[in-house]
C-alpha cells in the first residue's frame, strides 16, 4: 500500500513540478476561434507559433461549425464564468452586450502604445471595437463579400471572352445556357443569398443609396427607385441560378472551378478553394471586385477579445498577446496563409496573389465600406437573410420583397 | 428529518398527518420532485416571464409588452415553419400508426424469420436523427443517390428529387422520420397485439368473422390503451422535431423545410434575441397545451366519472 502511496505522491510531486516550470516560462492561454478548414487552421498556426516563440503557451480551443454554431458556445462560456483567455469573433454588434455587461478586457492602453489608431486601415476597424471611446478587440483580418468568381472553362466551352463586369456577365447567360451551362452557382442558404443580395445591391443602386440604406437606415431609399432597380436585378439574378441546387458555399464554388457554372458571388474566402484546387487566377478563373463595376469593398473579417480576468498574470499575458496579433510579422504570415487582407497599410504583402492584390488596391483607394456585422445587429441579419432566402427560392416578387425589405430596415437596429 | 416527521406525529397523536404518511418514499421522491419544480415548472414561468421583456442576449428586464409576439405572428418563417409542421405531424402520426400496425399486424401472422424482420424494422431506430437526416439527404440526392440509381437501371427520364423543391422538401423529410420512427411503434403495437387472449381469436372464428373485420372490430378497441402510448410518443417526436431537419436539409432550399424548434434556436442564439425566442417557445408551449389539456382531460378526467 505504502509502496502505491509513494509512487502516487510521486507523480503527483512531479506532475506538480512541471507544472511550476511552465508556470514560471509563461502563461498558458485559451483561445477559441471558429478556423477549422484547411487553410484557416494553416493561418491560425501562425499565430500560435508566434506566441509559442515568446514562451508563452497557445491552449488551442478549435471549435468545429461556422460562426453560428460557435459563437454561442464562445459566449455561454464567457457568461457562465468560464471564459477562455481570448476568443475571435467578428467585429462589430456581436459582442456589444458582452462589453457592456463589462465581461471583456479594456484594451485601450495597448492600442495607445501600440499606436493603432494610425496603423489600422481602414480606421472604420477599430471604430468597429471601439465603445465609448474605449477598444475592446484586435481586428486582425479584413474579408469583403463584394466578389464574383468567373469559370473561364465555362466560357471557353461556350465561346465567349470572360465578362469583365455584371452586366457584361448578365449579357453572357444565355449563350452559356445555350452551352449546356448553369450561368450562376448559388448555394440554398440564406447568408449565401444575402451575400448576393448586398452584392448586386452595391454595383446596381450605387454607392449612395447602398450607404443610406445599410448605414443610415434610411427607410424611404431602401424604397425608391435605386433600389427597385436593384431588386429587379436580383429577381433577374435567382432565374440564372435556378437550376442552383447545391447548399452550401464551397460546393457552389466547386461548380465554377470544374466549369458547370459560369459564376458565383462570394467572399473572398473563396480564393480558397481555388488555391485548394491548384487554379490560376487569370487562368483558370478571374475575380472582380464589387462586381466589376463599383470598386469597393466591404470590410468586416475577425478581430480578438479578451475576457475579462482575476488573475493579473493573464491580463498581462492577454495584453502582450492583443499588441502580438497586430504586430507586422503575425499580420502578413497569418493573412498569407489564410487568403485575407491585413488590417494595415504599412506592411509588405506583394506575395499576395492577383485577387488579394485588387483587394489590397481598392483599400488603398479608400474604397471601403462598413460589413453588415458593424452596420446591423444580429437580430436583423438573420430577418434579412430569412427574407433573401424566401426571396431566392419562391416566385416572390421584386415588388413584395422590397417592400418587406424597407419594413426591415426601417424596424432595424 | 427524523425529528421533523416525529414531531406531526406527537401534536396528532391519534390522527396521523396524511402528509407524513410513507415519509421515507416521498423524501426519497424530494430530489426528483425539486428538479420538476425548479427545473420544468421554474424554466417555464422564467421562460414565458421574459418572453414580455427586450431581451436581446442577455436576459433583461426591459418589459416591452406583446411585441415580440406581434412581430412573431407577423414573421413569414414563422408562419412557415407552424406550416410546415403541422403537414408533417398529421402525416407523420396517420402514417407511423397505420404502417406500424400494419406491419405488427404482419408479423403477428406467424410468419417465418419474425425475429430477424423485427430487428430489420427496428433497425432504424437505432440510429440518431442526424445520421437518418445525413443518410436520407445522400439517398435523395439526385446526383448519386436513388434518382441516380434508377436512370443507371435504363429508366433516363426518372426524376424523384424532393429535397431541392421547396414544395416537396417536407415530404422529403417524411420519409426520413416514418423510416426511423416507424420500427418501434410496430413493436409496441406487437407486444399489444401478443396480449389479445387467443380465445377472441377462436370467437371470432367460431362466429366467421373475417381476420381484417376481427382486427378493425374487434382487437384495434381493445388495443386502446397501446395506441395511446404510441400516440404519444410520436406527438412528442414531432413537436421536438429539428434535428432531423438540421441533418437533412438544414431548413432549405430557402424557408422551406424550416419548423418551430428551429426558430427558436435560431433567434435566441444566432440573432441574440432572447425574447424573441422565448416568444416562440411560448407558442409552442400554448400549441400542445391547447391539444394536450382537453386529451387529458377526457382520457383521465373521464375515466374517474366513469
Amino acid at each position: 500500500m505504502s509502496k502505491y502511496l509513494k509512487s502516487f505522491l510521486l507523480g503527483t510531486a512531479l506532475t506538480a513540478a512541471t507544472a511550476t516550470t511552465a508556470f514560471a516560462d509563461g502563461v498558458e492561454l485559451e483561445v477559441t476561434h471558429w478556423w477549422t478548414s484547411g487553410g484557416e487552421a494553416a493561418a491560425v498556426s501562425k499565430f500560435a507559433d508566434a506566441w509559442n516563440a515568446t514562451g508563452n503557451t497557445w491552449v488551442d480551443g478549435a471549435i468545429a461549425g461556422s460562426g453560428g454554431t460557435a459563437r454561442p458556445i464562445i459566449i455561454s462560456r464567457i457568461l457562465g464564468g468560464d471564459p477562455m483567455a481570448a476568443t475571435q469573433l467578428n467585429h462589430g454588434r456581436q459582442a456589444q452586450e458582452l462589453i457592456e455587461a463589462g465581461l471583456l478586457l479594456d484594451l485601450t492602453d495597448v492600442a495607445e502604445a501600440g499606436g493603432w489608431a494610425d496603423i489600422v486601415n481602414p480606421s472604420s476597424l477599430l471604430d468597429a471595437c471601439t465603445l465609448e471611446g474605449k477598444i475592446y478587440c484586435v481586428p486582425v483580418n479584413i474579408h469583403s463579400a463584394q466578389w464574383i468568381w468567373l469559370s473561364h472553362a465555362a466560357y471557353e466551352k461556350a465561346g465567349l471572352d470572360v465578362p469583365a463586369d455584371w452586366n457584361a456577365f448578365v449579357a453572357s447567360a444565355g449563350a452559356l445556357e445555350a452551352a449546356g451551362t448553369l450561368p450562376l452557382a448559388m448555394g440554398q442558404q440564406g447568408w449565401q443569398q444575402n451575400i448576393a443580395f448586398g452584392a448586386i445591391t452595391l454595383a446596381v443602386a450605387g454607392l449612395d443609396a447602398w450607404s443610406a440604406v445599410n448605414v443610415d437606415k434610411n427607410a424611404d431609399v431602401a424604397r425608391g427607385a435605386e433600389y427597385t432597380a436593384a431588386f429587379e436585378a436580383v429577381a433577374s439574378a435567382r432565374s440564372l441560378a435556378s437550376e442552383s441546387n447545391v447548399q452550401d458555399w464551397n460546393q457552389a464554388t466547386n461548380m465554377v472551378i470544374t466549369g458547370q457554372a459560369g459564376a458565383q458571388i462570394m467572399g473572398d474566402w473563396a480564393q480558397g478553394e481555388f488555391a485548394v484546387a491548384k487554379q490560376v487566377e487569370g487562368q483558370d478563373y478571374s475575380c472582380l471586385p464589387g462586381l466589376g463595376l463599383n470598386a469597393v469593398l466591404d470590410t468586416g473579417g475577425d478581430a480578438f477579445y479578451f475576457p475579462v480576468n482575476e488573475s493579473a498574470e493573464i491580463t498581462a499575458a492577454q495584453k502582450e498577446l492583443a499588441a502580438m496579433l497586430i504586430s507586422p510579422e503575425a499580420q502578413v504570415s497569418f493573412n498569407l496563409a489564410k487568403g485575407s487582407l491585413p488590417v494595415r497599410g504599412d506592411i509588405d504583402m506583394s506575395s499576395a496573389n492577383g485577387c488579394m492584390q485588387k483587394g489590397l488596391g481598392i483599400l488603398a483607394d479608400g474604397g471601403v465600406l462598413p460589413s453588415g456585422d458593424i452596420t446591423f445587429s444580429q437580430d436583423t441579419t438573420l430577418q434579412i437573410e430569412d427574407l433573401m432566402a424566401q426571396f431566392w427560392t419562391s416566385d416572390m416578387s421584386a415588388a413584395d420583397a422590397q417592400a418587406a425589405y424597407a419594413q426591415l430596415i426601417q424596424d432595424a437596429d | 428529518m427524523m425529528t421533523v416527521s416525529s414531531e406531526p406525529s406527537v401534536q396528532h397523536a391519534k390522527r396521523p398527518s396524511r402528509l407524513f404518511k410513507n415519509w421515507m418514499s416521498k423524501l426519497a421522491s424530494l430530489p426528483m420532485i425539486l428538479t420538476a419544480l425548479v427545473v420544468f415548472v421554474g424554466g417555464t414561468a422564467w421562460t414565458v416571464t421574459y418572453s414580455f421583456t427586450g431581451s436581446r442576449m442577455l436576459p433583461k428586464t426591459k418589459w416591452v409588452g406583446l411585441d415580440q409576439y406581434e412581430r412573431l405572428w407577423e414573421t413569414d418563417r414563422w408562419i412557415i415553419s407552424i406550416k410546415n409542421l403541422a403537414i408533417y405531424g398529421s402525416c407523420s402520426m396517420i402514417l407511423t400508426l397505420v404502417l406500424g400496425f400494419s406491419l405488427a399486424a404482419c408479423l403477428d401472422r406467424k410468419i417465418r424469420f419474425e425475429s430477424a424482420f423485427r430487428s430489420i424494422f427496428l433497425y432504424p431506430f437505432a440510429l440518431s436523427f442526424v445520421v437518418t437526416g445525413l443518410v436520407w439527404q445522400w439517398i435523395l440526392n439526385p446526383n448519386f443517390g436513388l434518382q441516380n440509381v434508377v436512370r443507371n437501371w435504363g429508366w433516363e427520364s426518372f426524376t424523384f428529387n424532393p429535397l431541392n423543391d421547396p414544395n416537396t422538401v417536407i415530404y422529403g423529410l417524411l420519409i426520413a422520420g416514418l423510416w426511423q420512427g416507424t420500427g418501434l411503434i410496430m413493436c409496441i403495437m406487437l407486444a399489444g397485439l401478443r396480449g389479445i387472449d387467443e380465445d377472441i381469436w377462436k370467437a371470432a372464428k367460431v362466429d366467421g368473422i373475417g381476420t381484417v373485420k376481427t382486427y378493425v372490430v374487434v382487437i384495434i378497441p381493445m388495443m386502446r390503451p397501446i395506441f395511446i402510448t404510441a400516440l404519444v410518443l410520436i406527438a412528442s417526436g414531432i413537436i421536438k422535431l429539428y434535428d432531423l431537419v438540421v441533418a437533412q436539409t438544414g431548413g432549405g432550399p430557402g424557408l422551406s423545410s424550416e419548423v418551430p424548434a428551429k426558430y427558436v434556436i435560431e433567434y435566441m442564439f444566432r440573432a441574440q434575441n432572447l425574447g424573441q425566442g422565448f416568444a416562440a417557445s411560448t407558442m409552442m408551449l400554448c400549441s400542445v397545451a391547447i391539444i394536450l389539456i382537453p386529451w387529458a382531460y377526457l382520457e383521465f378526467g373521464g375515466r374517474k366519472r366513469g
